[in-house]
């Protein structure tokens, strides 16, 4: 089994995605977009950075490459598919996940550490935890406002599709524990299928101890299922 | 066929945030300016080769909708006209 690390030009998280996956035993490679997906592809990443530039917007070149048509195919048969930061816009700018990631509410590049309250614990990426566990990770955006309209936010919440929250360190769902004005601080969503998910926090920079907080690593396990 | 230039305007729909704008306002009041609202929008200017306006238009219309707009942000105008002569 390899989890596919999909690197577009831009792409600046792939190494750290695969030697995070690497470190917890999952087997996991870079591949580049133009060479499609490998047949023995088990799971996808489309890994963080600035692909093509952000130009026009945030994820919206590499949405529309052909490797996409794959993800989706892939995404439709149950592959799981972890889109992060960059990945999470590209997965919403390709329609594998509602809504949009767009400019940050201060129009300024925020890189801190947040708190994420888990909204389902029985997707692939959060069965480790239980709902409402408060977990740290690190975001680094200038443009991860999640967007949607009231409408469709209704029916992302009725179908229970929301993943993870910001919060504070109590898992209070506020105002001030919303870094970038994401509506209803919504930081993480699912797609159709619990096996697609997108976040705009970095599960694979809080994996290996060595850099600090362990708390991603129960997100990346979702390939082991 | 005949070069027309098609012209597409995206911007953001009614009620979404836009932090660049507001930071360009803040600015213009900084440097002195009085002014109420202002608004951003992104502009394409798309030359090519159409039977008529209507083609030319479509065609741009098309490129809005699979590329240059986002549906769940934007709305987006456009228009064609006949290119002008280059000089």
């Amino acid at each position: 089994m390899t989890v596919a690390v999909v690197q577009f030009g831009g792409s600046n998280c792939d190494r750290d995605a695969v030697r995070a996956l690497e470190y917890l035993d999952i087997d996991a490679e870079r591949v580049w977009h133009e060479d499609g997906l490998p047949a023995e592809t088990t799971g996808v990443v489309v890994p963080g950075g600035f692909s093509y530039g952000d130009y026009l917007r945030a994820g919206a070149m590499a949405a529309r490459s052909p490797i996409m048509d794959d993800i989706r195919d892939a995404a439709a048969d149950g592959t799981p598919v972890l889109g992060v930061c960059n990945g999470a816009q590209i997965g919403c700018e390709s329609g594998l996940t509602d809504g949009a990631f767009t400019t940050n509410e201060r129009a300024r590049f925020q890189c801190e550490h947040v708190h994420l309250r888990v909204e389902r614990a029985d997707t692939p990426w959060t069965e480790q935890f239980d709902e409402g566990d408060i977990i740290e990770i690190p975001i680094a955006h200038g443009e991860g406002r999640f967007e949607i309209t009231e409408k469709r936010y209704e029916e992302l919440v009725a179908d229970d599709r929301v993943l993870f929250r910001y919060c504070d360190a109590d898992g209070n769902v506020t105002d001030e524990a919303n870094p970038n004005g994401s509506t209803h601080n919504v930081a993480g969503i699912l797609g159709e299928r619990e096996s697609v998910a997108v976040l705009m926090p970095h599960p694979e920079r809080a994996t290996l101890p060595d850099v600090g907080g362990t708390d991603g690593e129960n997100i990346l396990t979702g390939f082991r299922a | 066929m005949t070069a027309y230039t098609a012209t597409v305007t995206v911007r953001l729909k009614h009620g979404v945030l836009d932090p660049e704008a507001e930071t360009t306002k803040q600015n213009l009041e900084r440097l002195g300016f009085e002014l109420s609202e202002l608004r951003s929008a992104d502009r394409f200017e798309i030359d090519l080769e159409a039977d008529d306006a209507a083609e030319a238009e479509q065609r741009a219309e098309s490129m809005a909708e699979r590329l240059l707009a986002n549906p769940t942000i934007h709305d987006y105008e456009v228009s064609a006209a006949p290119a002008a002569e280059s000089t």
